[in-house]
């Protein structure tokens, strides 16, 4: 063999090595279009400089038809996704069909224990943590405290529902457009129901006693109703029946709304640059009635790897990155600690420099009063704080949005509504095989 | 003879003409605007039109976001592949439809339509598991196949409509004169049938490009059309309406101003036959 010839099967030998040495593996990550997953794709190349051997590409979806996406493809196994940006409601479902690939060998940096205990008991299947918290939110009040101090009202820190309607009353001048509340009531599973099923378990209702019968013709669920329909037909604003959680943004931006019950992350939004009321909102936690059971829920957008991905070591090693707590420090770094992911690690409601975000408080009060494993006052056979987490509930849930939707429209009474959620759940039920 | 038109019929017809254009354009102007407005503009209760604030940044952000060249190549390549596919399949099934009927000829036409019928959701399942199998998720391959299937059934309809209108004697004397099937097709029943041909090209390359459920739904990254970029812009909490409108702008530009130079074509092609 010639010298030169040697040569050339050493440098084909060595540029083979080094190709294997440096090749990339390409993991695709699903996610929802909303400002954290933005700023995320913004701070990739922290995770590029720390892991040159993975590379990220994004699919960015509306969080509806993310949802179908994702459950086609891990119902199907499709394995076009490595991580999957999945909810609350989708883990214990998932986790339980072995769908999802446990997350119970992260490294000991990830410091599993700083999860923040509600929002890990909710991503929890079998012992096994199956979803990385990405960002976990809950619902509070956010009020005007200048119109609440004009009428001479003080807003408690903890207030009941009674407080609710006195202010409401109060705030409320509809010859200025100014609505004294603001709630959700455009029909869906995660619109008017998260609310009203977060709102109801305050009330002592339920969905489903311990043997799955519906609990719509109980006397809480009256009351919830009730009080829900009374509170948007003589204070809120006009066509409430389809506002959802923008609908609502907007109005309160604008100076609309005196109170608004919603998502802890609307409060970046409401005192941030497009908000004409900024500087006058105060937060409160969300009400209750003295059962003990506040009408606050708990939702956590996380990151899984569904088991029909190629690639789960690297999606773990992306799912590491993301979720732990020196990305939160990065955030901070970049973009001001405002920003940081709010609502899954202990360790953030410590710092000192996060407890000076305005919102911080109330948000971590918030979330640690749910407990989606025991929603209510009264036992129940399921796990969800908004949400029953059982394949069912999206159809349910929007079933008996639509009626409750329609009431609040003045197409029917509370008693009608109510009467017909009964039947429809029961008969959905039924048919499923819960109901015997 | 013709009935003669008074100024003032003309005048009403006119006006009327134009109403209706306006109504049905009025959502793609708003949607313009909206695209450069800021956010809490675009959302504004009573509707802001001269006293909006007027931004470009949109458009700067949703550049930055996306890589908007991949989604449109994408787009060209589906929606041209899946129609230049469909009309090689199309031809000479609306030729044999058209000029050789049989007695189920009815009857598969509309069964073909009767497909168009069913809501896609139904075929999700199966359709994707075929992809899976094949190895297709996330290919144009894939796609222009899929699209090409679903628009076939009008493709053919709309073949079989304007040849119908071609005189079948003027094939018969081509076959006459010794023209085997390929040249009866492709030299003499093809360029008669030009203006048919290029608007339900024109129609379905339209079609294929505004497609969102397929389109989203068996891509991820690398196939992903115009349609995925616009759903990315969409958001279930905090205000995105203007970078929305921004992204559609952007999306629709391009099938705009093609349907804008092929008008007369479109026209001519629809209303072919319409009059005899």
């Amino acid at each position: 063999m010639t010298l030169s010839l040697r040569a050339l099967l050493g440098a084909t030998a060595l540029a083979a090595f080094g190709s294997a040495a440096l090749a990339e593996t390409t993991i695709t990550v699903a996610t929802v279009n909303n400002g954290d997953m933005i700023r995320m794709q913004g701070l990739m190349d922290d995770f590029y400089a720390k892991h040159p051997d993975i590379k990220v590409e994004w699919v960015t979806l509306e969080e509806n038809v993310l949802r179908q996406n994702v459950t086609t493809d891990i119902a199907t196994g499709g394995g076009q996704y490595d991580v999957m940006t999945i909810g609350t409601y989708e883990v214990p479902i998932w986790g339980k069909q072995g769908w999802l690939v446990p997350l119970d060998d992260l490294p000991a940096s990830y410091d599993v224990d700083d999860l923040l205990p509600p929002i890990r008991g909710g991503l929890t299947v079998d012992g096994k943590l199956m979803a990385a918290p990405f960002y976990g939110e809950s619902s509070m009040v956010m009020y005007r405290k200048d119109l609440m101090e004009a009428a001479g009202l003080t807003m408690p820190d903890a207030p009941t529902w009674a407080d609710i309607e006195k202010a409401a009353a109060a705030m409320t001048d509809k010859s200025k457009e100014q609505y004294g509340i603001c709630l959700r009531g455009k029909a869906g599973w995660g619109e008017n129901m998260a609310f009203l099923t977060a709102m109801s378990n305050s009330f002592g209702a339920r969905w489903f006693d311990e043997n799955w019968v519906p609990q719509f013709d109980q006397p809480e669920w009256k009351a919830t109703l009730d009080t829900y329909l009374h509170l948007m037909n003589e204070y809120g604003p006009p066509g409430a029946s389809n506002n959802g959680f923008n609908e609502n943004l907007t109005l309160f931006q604008q100076g609309k709304c005196g109170m608004w019950i919603d998502a802890t992350v609307a409060a970046s939004f409401v005192t941030g640059k497009d908000s004409t009321v900024a500087e006058h909102v105060g937060f409160a936690l969300a009400p209750d009635n003295g059962l003990g059971k506040r009408g606050n829920w708990l939702w956590a957008w996380s990151l899984a790897i569904p088991a029909s991905s190629q690639k789960q070591d690297a999606a773990k090693t992306f799912i590491d990155w993301a979720t732990n707590k020196d990305y939160l420090a990065l955030v901070a770094g970049k973009e001001g600690w405002a920003n940081v992911p709010p609502g899954t690690r202990t360790s953030l409601y410590s710092n000192e420099e996060y407890a000076k975000v305005p919102f911080a408080k109330m948000t971590i009060d918030s979330i640690n009063s749910a407990d989606p494993n025991a929603p209510t006052v009264k036992p129940v056979p399921y796990v969800g704080v908004q949400f029953v987490a059982i394949p069912e509930f999206q159809g349910l849930g929007t079933t008996v949005g639509e009626i409750f939707s329609a009431a609040l429209a003045g197409q029917k009474t509370a008693d009608e509504a109510l009467a017909e959620a009964q039947a429809a759940v029961a008969d959905e039920m039924t048919a499923a095989g819960y109901i015997q | 003879m013709a009935r003669a038109v008074t100024p003032q019929r003309k005048a009403v017809t006119t006006l009327a003409a134009w109403t209706v254009a306006l109504l049905i354009f009025f959502p793609v102007l708003w949607m313009v605007l909206t695209s450069f407005k800021t956010e809490a503009s675009a959302v504004a209760m009573p509707p802001q039109f001269l006293s909006a604030d007027w931004t470009t940044a949109n458009y700067a952000e949703v550049w930055a976001r996306s890589d908007y060249p991949r989604f449109f190549l994408n787009s060209v390549i589906i929606s041209l592949g899946s129609t230049l596919l469909g009309l090689a399949v199309a031809i000479p099934a609306a030729w044999a439809m058209a000029f050789v009927p049989g007695k189920r000829t009815k009857d598969l036409l509309m069964w073909m339509l009767s497909t168009k019928m069913m809501p896609a959701v139904a075929v999700m399942i199966p359709l994707y598991l075929v992809f899976q199998r094949l190895g297709l998720f996330d290919t144009r391959i894939g796609l222009v196949m899929a699209l090409m299937l679903m628009n076939l059934p009008i493709i053919i309809w709309m073949l079989y409509t304007y040849f119908k209108e071609i005189p079948a004697e003027i094939l018969e004397a081509a076959r006459m004169d010794g023209a085997s099937l390929w040249n009866e097709i492709v030299h003499v029943l093809t360029p008669m049938a030009i203006p048919g041909i290029a608007s339900t090209l024109l129609l379905n390359v339209i079609l294929a490009w505004n497609e969102a459920f397929w389109t989203i739904t068996l891509t991820t990254t690398k196939a992903a059309p115009l349609s995925a970029f616009i759903a990315s812009f969409s958001a279930p909490q905090g205000l995105f309406y203007a970078k929305l409108s921004a992204a559609s702008t952007m999306a629709i530009a391009p099938i705009l101003i093609l349907g804008w130079f092929s008008q007369k074509q479109l026209v001519r092609g629809l209303t072919f036959g319409a009059v005899k």
